[in-house]
């Protein structure tokens, strides 16, 4: 009566068994050798596997970084953190602050930017901006109505419920994104690393911008004399803007700035 | 010799583990978007079905039957499927590391194939004898192959098509086997 229930568990547990200690051995037998710099490197990673880096997962970057194809800072989910860890591992240094990160360049929100008329329709900039080229009264500022928001794959965008939008620069992974769908091609993309840039977008001449908004950047080139370093800062169709490469980062555009348009 | 013809012959075209069986649709489905892609998964299949049906056929006569214990075919089986999948999978990474990239992930999924099990299953309630169950094992992956490269080929032509917008992608798939499976039903009866 027993015997057909200790046969059957012997014998899958036989089976089991046998093909545990087939595959254990095989698997020492057979252990293929990687590179522990490739184990490191995937332990540092974030193991997203989005494939931001152009390779197939973060398993493959690290076999191309290990094999020479792919740059310690390839990571852009990573940025310079993991840059920085996967050079260690490397045993090479990372070239830092280079990871472009999407930047509003416009300070122009519901205090300081007047608008054409008051817009109810689509909440969305597209739709906005075939409307008369959209409600604000500067023709370069953001819309504020997060056409970007929706698109940003790592939700780095968000509302500022007073008109624009923001970036959390700490969350973009650099995917250009909000770039292209933006309709005034107001979110740009500017190296992380640069501190000091001059958040407006207007190429209009400075009466203009002084009427339609605060905060703009009139075109004054106060900060251009202000600047320290020659060549830094560059005014070009009434819009002063920085060279992130030599800025020293003194500040003293921040300080002269009249309209404060300049962070 | 004519016997073993036929069996190969309604393996493949007859009785069509896909499509007059309906078993492992879901490589069909899933792995049917491009030709490269499916001769792989199709090979891999071919590899493993041979394998396992020789494997499970023994399984079965040897330890299974004589203990009496024929009615575990099921779940000895899946854990034998499973266990050669990861054996050959090893095998594959150490001596053939080309194979291992082209098979790549096709390799794993096949160990939860219900093609792999059906066939095997099939060999046994049929009481096909030792080469029997290695020919009809390796015929019907062979037919799983076949079909998996007609539909990929047809699917590679719908992506150029103007589908209307409810039918695109996974529904215009699915018509497109039915009418594939209809077209192999014409096959039906010619050898019992």
């Amino acid at each position: 009566m027993i015997e057909p229930v200790i046969n059957s568990v012997l014998t899958l547990s036989g089976i089991g068994l046998v093909s545990g200690l087939g595959l254990g051995i095989a698997a020492k037998k057979f252990a293929v050798f990687v590179d522990p710099r490739v184990l490191a490197i995937e332990q540092v990673l974030p193991s997203a596997n989005c494939g931001a880096c152009g390779f197939a997962g973060c398993h493959n970057f690290a076999e191309s970084v290990v094999t020479g194809k792919a740059d310690v800072s390839g990571c852009l989910v990573g940025k310079d953190a993991v840059a920085q860890k996967v050079a260690a591992v490397m045993g090479i240094e990372a070239k830092t602050g280079q990871f472009m990160v999407a930047r509003l360049l416009c300070q122009g929100d519901d205090c300081k930017a007047e608008r054409k008329y008051h817009y109810l329709g689509i909440q969305d900039c597209k739709a906005a901006s075939l409307l008369a080229g959209g409600d604000k009264a500067c023709a370069y500022g953001c819309l504020g109505l997060g056409s970007c928001v929706g698109v940003c794959p790592v939700n780095a965008i968000s509302l500022n419920g007073n008109g624009l939008v923001k970036v959390d620069e700490a969350k973009c992974i650099g995917c250009k994104k909000c770039t292209l769908v933006c309709p005034r091609k107001v979110i740009q993309m500017v190296p992380a690393a640069q501190e000091v840039t001059v958040l407006c977008n207007s190429v209009d001449k400075g009466p203009v911008v002084k009427k339609n908004c605060q905060i703009g950047c009139i075109g004054c080139a106060l900060c251009k004399k202000a600047c320290p370093v020659e060549g830094a800062i560059v005014v070009e169709n009434f819009l002063a803007r920085i060279n992130p490469q030599l800025c020293d980062r003194c500040k003293k555009c921040v300080a002269k700035c009249p309209t404060h348009a300049i962070i | 010799m004519l016997d073993y013809v036929l069996m190969v012959i309604g393996a493949i075209l007859v009785n069509n583990i896909l499509l007059a069986r309906f078993l492992g649709n879901c490589p069909f489905i899933g792995c049917s978007q491009q030709i490269e892609s499916a001769i792989g998964m199709g090979l891999a299949v071919i590899f493993v079905l041979t394998l396992a049906g020789a494997l499970t056929w023994l399984v079965n006569a040897y330890i299974l039957l004589p203990l009496g214990i024929g009615y575990l075919q099921t779940i000895a089986f899946i854990l034998v499927i499973a266990a050669l999948v990861q054996f050959v999978e090893m095998v594959i990474q150490k001596t053939s590391p080309g194979l291992y990239q082209a098979l790549g992930i096709y390799l794993p999924l096949i160990t939860t194939n219900c093609c792999v099990l059906g066939v095997a299953l099939i060999n046994v309630n049929e009481g096909y004898n030792f080469l029997q169950a290695l020919i009809f094992s390796a015929s019907s992956a062979a037919g799983f192959a076949f079909a998996l490269f007609i539909f990929a080929g047809m699917r590679e032509r719908l992506a150029f098509s103007a589908v209307p917008k409810p039918f695109q992608g996974i529904p215009i798939a699915l018509i497109t086997a039915g009418l594939l499976s209809l077209a192999f039903f014409g096959f039906a009866g010619m050898i019992k």
